[in-house]
């Protein structure tokens, strides 16, 4: 499987991301740098945290009509798994690949803490590895992590199960729901704001979020054996 | 030549947790009757005359200034000073 890690001006969590692939997963990866047009060589997107363009405007608003966007829709539509982590979460939101949009937390505080998380969903290619309900611990880092879409279309998420992650417990930051992460209908473009790269390695003290990426792997496993046998 | 304010507010639906801090703030500050603080922005563009300028920042508004999930637009359009 090849990945490509996007990078903006602005990101600071590529090395996390690229370091979770190439040695949690130890599989092949690249960093794809903003300006770029294709990435038709790779099977698998991953948007990493930071502050692209200083999140000057709103979080994401202007990482969305970067280069490298029209790319990312493609392989979007041509079914690629594609995980945006924080600050990439606010970008596929502000691309409108996922639906919804970022607030300030509640009480206005960065917060940089372990949380738990209910696996709402373990029926995704990128949560196949978790138990369902299972409850994980994921570090999050956000000052703009409380997600908001209206009524209609959180009923609409909840029905069609796009509800992936949850907080448990305790609601760090206000997201309708307790939201934590969604997924988009079609079931290969997740959004999140837990860092599941900062766990991926017992001498973080977590590897909760390695199954993450393992799940996406044994997806691209199973169905890349499906085309070739 | 034009000058384009433009202002753009939360959604009345949508929570301002920095407004409500600055409420209490006003209130502390005994100015008991603040009933509401709701905090935005306002850009500021200087552009050269088009023939459809309304439908282009309408546009500049709905893609990138604004996120209209969450916030509303309003604009004004001036002329500009030559420079």
């Amino acid at each position: 499987m090849k990945t490509a890690v996007i990078v903006f001006p602005g990101s600071n969590c590529d090395s996390d991301m690229f370091y979770a692939i190439k040695d949690g997963l130890g599989e092949d990866v690249s960093y794809v740098w903003h300006t770029e047009t294709t990435l038709d060589d790779y099977d698998a997107i991953m948007i990493p945290g930071g502050f692209s363009y200083g999140d000057y405007l709103r979080s994401g608003a202007i990482a969305r009509f970067s280069n490298i966007m029209p790319a990312v829709v493609k392989a979007a539509k041509a079914g690629k798994p594609i995980l945006g982590v924080c600050n990439g979460f606010q970008v596929l939101l502000e691309a409108g690949l996922l639906p919804g949009a970022m607030l300030r937390n509640k009480e206005l505080k960065f917060i940089c803490q372990t949380t738990p998380l209910v696996v709402e969903n373990n029926n995704t290619i990128f949560t196949k590895e978790y138990e369902d309900n299972e409850v994980i611990q994921v570090p999050i880092a956000h000052g703009e992590g409380n997600y908001f879409c209206d009524g209609r279309t959180l009923q609409q998420l909840e029905e069609n199960n796009q509800v992936v992650f949850k907080y448990h417990s305790k609601n760090p930051n206000g997201s309708v729901a307790d939201i934590a992460g969604i997924i988009n209908e079609q079931g290969n473009v997740l959004g999140m704001m837990p860092h599941p790269e900062r766990a991926v390695d017992d001498i973080l003290g977590n590897k909760d979020g390695l199954r993450l990426f393992q799940s996406i792997l044994k997806h691209w496993r199973e169905s890349h054996a499906a085309v070739t046998s | 030549m034009k000058k384009v304010k433009v202002y753009i507010t939360l959604r009345e639906s949508v929570l301002d947790p920095q407004g409500q801090a600055v409420k209490d703030s006003l209130h502390n500050m005994e100015y008991k009757n603040v009933q509401d603080v709701r905090i935005g922005k306002f850009i500021e563009l200087e552009l050269d005359d088009t023939a459809d300028i309304d439908t282009q920042i309408k546009e500049m508004c709905e893609k990138l200034l604004a996120n209209t999930v969450i916030e509303n637009y309003r604009y004004e359009i001036e002329e500009g000073v030559m420079q």
